[in-house]
């Protein structure tokens, strides 16, 4: 009975990992240009039915999946931004709220159009193993999902940390008119900006289409989801986005074993009213800066 | 009173709709209703807008007035008038408490806008698992017999009666924004939504003002939630009170234009028909999803090109004299 709870809290800890880099994506963005995407969960589904194609064509393990995916989003949001986001990067609040609305309404009936409502299962022998220490046993899937997400975060910190185009974004995030000083150009900043968060939700995306079966609804979960985490960790905080991840995923498992499984979005809806109003910044967020 | 007579023309207007409405064809009258509808709504999101305060989570308050106006009257038996008073007064007192909670803990902006989907989502999870009101099942209103059924007494009835009935929550919505809008109320919120500290420093109640805007706001959406109830007959938490239901009731007075009165009301006129005719198209080409497709990207190319939206751009054209 103990081994039970403690499955599932590692497969809660796993998908929680998966969580960050959707939420890690959303972060980026807010971070940088300081505009909150409403369509990320669409942006996560796309992800999803990238890997579901790939594999279907392929058959590679889904992991190494999430690579292509991540990059046909980096693609995808680096050319949204410059053709449609960039003009709306001044404009009030609701407007900006009004643009990812149908961005969102766009992406999912283009994927209703194309693929149909059905849901598309990757029916992989993978999908049926699991790796074995004692009584503990681990979901391949979920394993390979969570390692590579955290080998993403880890290219995507270094790559924010010593490189020269990485520096860049992250002296945008900074302080604006400070990095226009000299000499950044904050458009082609913030179009690898938007690249890079679309990429996170594409690369998890991938990794998650052997465990949800891909259909077009999924998408407003994911935003709602990537929301919580990135409130709880604190908006613009990409530690913050990590340990907020892992949070959900463990307060889910925990409150699905508690409770019911219906109960467990409840959870984490109180527990994002909460933070909200104690900790408004989230709980590893940085103070506002005036 | 003297601002409501300076809207003689939207009221003119309000009064054709009523004449209208008794010689066109059911499909119209129905099709007009959701007009309406999306018109009362977008104006009571939009209140709130005009004091600062971003609603995402307007569904909250018009399904919290569906269910209470469905359950009081139905399960409980109460007078429908008197359920769906209840329901409005409801909804006004949630709203209150959301705002007290946001502003004591100075909750701001984009902040607001998730707390206003929390408090919405998380109602609609526990209304999802609540065996009274039928969960996630539904709530089913009985059948009425359209021989012995009064209208004004049972609040329900046929296609004529509900286009009545939402133009007439339409017109007395647009004359209470009107006038609330013209007062020292008024004045408040456009001040605070300026600039609050500012607006704090000549002396506006901040706290006052919001709880006061959220408490017409939310208890108007609760009225068109309990006429919505009636109209429907059946109640499900996913659509009456859902995300997806915040939203298009922001959509029109965003698109028709947030600076105006008569803005939300334009933006119903043209999203309703817009959603109407893209279903339409989508099942005659048989492509599944065509009609979010259309909607998606008619609403991007609005904002794109009128980006204060429609209604401005049109007073804007009518009367060129005034931009000297």
């Amino acid at each position: 009975m103990n081994s039970f709870y403690l499955n599932v809290l590692v497969s809660g800890l796993l998908i929680g990992i998966v969580y960050a880099l959707i939420a890690l994506g959303l972060t980026i963005i807010f971070g940088v240009m300081r505009v909150v995407n409403f369509a990320h969960g669409e942006m996560v589904v796309i992800g999803m039915y990238a890997g579901y194609w790939m594999w279907t064509a392929t058959h590679l393990p889904p992991w190494l999946l999430a690579i292509p995916a991540g990059a046909l989003l980096f693609v995808i949001g680096y050319w949204l931004q410059k053709l449609i986001i960039n003009a709306y990067i001044d404009r009030p609040q609701h407007t900006q709220f009004i643009l990812f609305i149908s961005l969102a309404l766009i992406i999912t009936g283009l994927h209703l159009v194309l693929f149909g409502p059905d849901p598309r299962p990757i029916q992989d022998a993978i999908t049926m193993q699991s790796y074995v220490f004692g009584t503990l046993r681990i979901d391949k899937v979920r394993a390979q999902a969570a390692l590579t997400a955290l080998l993403v975060i880890a290219a995507l910190v270094a790559f924010l940390r010593y490189s020269t185009l990485g520096r860049a974004i992250r002296a945008a995030a900074d302080n604006l008119i400070g990095a226009q000083v000299i000499g950044i150009s904050v458009k082609r900043v913030y179009a690898v900006t938007a690249g890079i968060g679309l990429a996170c939700a594409g690369a998890a995306g991938a990794l998650i289409s052997p465990m949800f079966d891909t259909q077009p609804f999924l998408a407003t979960d994911f935003t709602l989801i990537a929301f919580i985490i990135v409130i709880v960790g604190g908006l613009g905080s990409m530690t913050g986005a990590l340990l907020g991840g892992v949070l959900i995923g463990l307060a889910e498992a925990i409150a699905a074993l508690a409770f019911s499984p219906a109960l467990k979005t409840l959870f984490s809806y109180a527990l994002l009213v909460f933070v909200l109003l104690l900790r408004p910044n989230g709980l590893f967020g940085e103070r506002e800066r005036s | 009173m003297r601002a409501l007579c300076s809207q003689w023309p939207a009221l003119a207007f309000f009064a054709l709709l009523a004449v209208v409405g008794l010689v066109i064809d059911p499909f119209w009258q129905s099709l007009l209703t959701l007009v309406f509808f999306y018109a009362f709504m977008g104006m009571t999101w939009n209140l709130m807008m005009t004091a600062g305060l971003l609603s995402l989570g307007h569904a909250l308050f018009l399904g919290l007035g569906a269910y209470s106006t469905a359950v009081l009257s139905q399960t409980y038996g109460w007078n429908p008038w008197l359920a769906i008073a209840a329901g409005a007064i409801l909804s006004s007192i949630i709203g209150v408490v959301i705002t007290w909670i946001g502003v004591r803990f100075s909750v701001k902006g984009v902040h607001f806008a998730l707390l206003t989907i929390a408090f919405a989502e998380l109602t609609r999870v526990i209304f999802d698992n609540w065996e009274l009101v039928g969960g996630t099942g539904g709530y089913f209103l009985k059948a009425i017999n359209p021989d012995t059924n009064r209208p004004l007494e049972s609040l329900r009835g046929g296609t004529l009666y509900f286009y009545l009935a939402f133009l007439a929550i339409t017109v007395a919505g647009y004359a209470i924004v009107t006038i609330l809008m013209n007062s020292r109320w008024g004045y408040r919120w456009r001040a605070l939504h300026e600039d609050e500290e500012a607006a704090r420093a000549l002396g506006v109640p901040a706290l006052r003002s919001k709880i006061f805007v959220v408490a017409i706001s939310a208890g108007l959406a609760g009225i068109g939630g309990g006429v919505m109830a009636m109209m429907q007959g059946s109640l499900f938490p996913d659509s009456i009170m859902g995300l997806r239901l915040s939203i298009e009731v922001l959509i029109a007075p965003i698109i028709g234009g947030l600076g105006s009165l008569f803005g939300p009301v334009v933006g119903a006129f043209f999203v309703v028909p817009l959603m109407e005719a893209s279903n339409v198209l989508g099942q005659s080409t048989g492509l599944f999803g065509l009609n979010t497709l259309i909607y998606g990207v008619v609403i991007l190319l609005v904002i794109t090109f009128l980006p204060e939206g429609i209604w401005p751009r049109v007073v804007r054209l009518l009367r060129p004299r005034e931009r000297k």
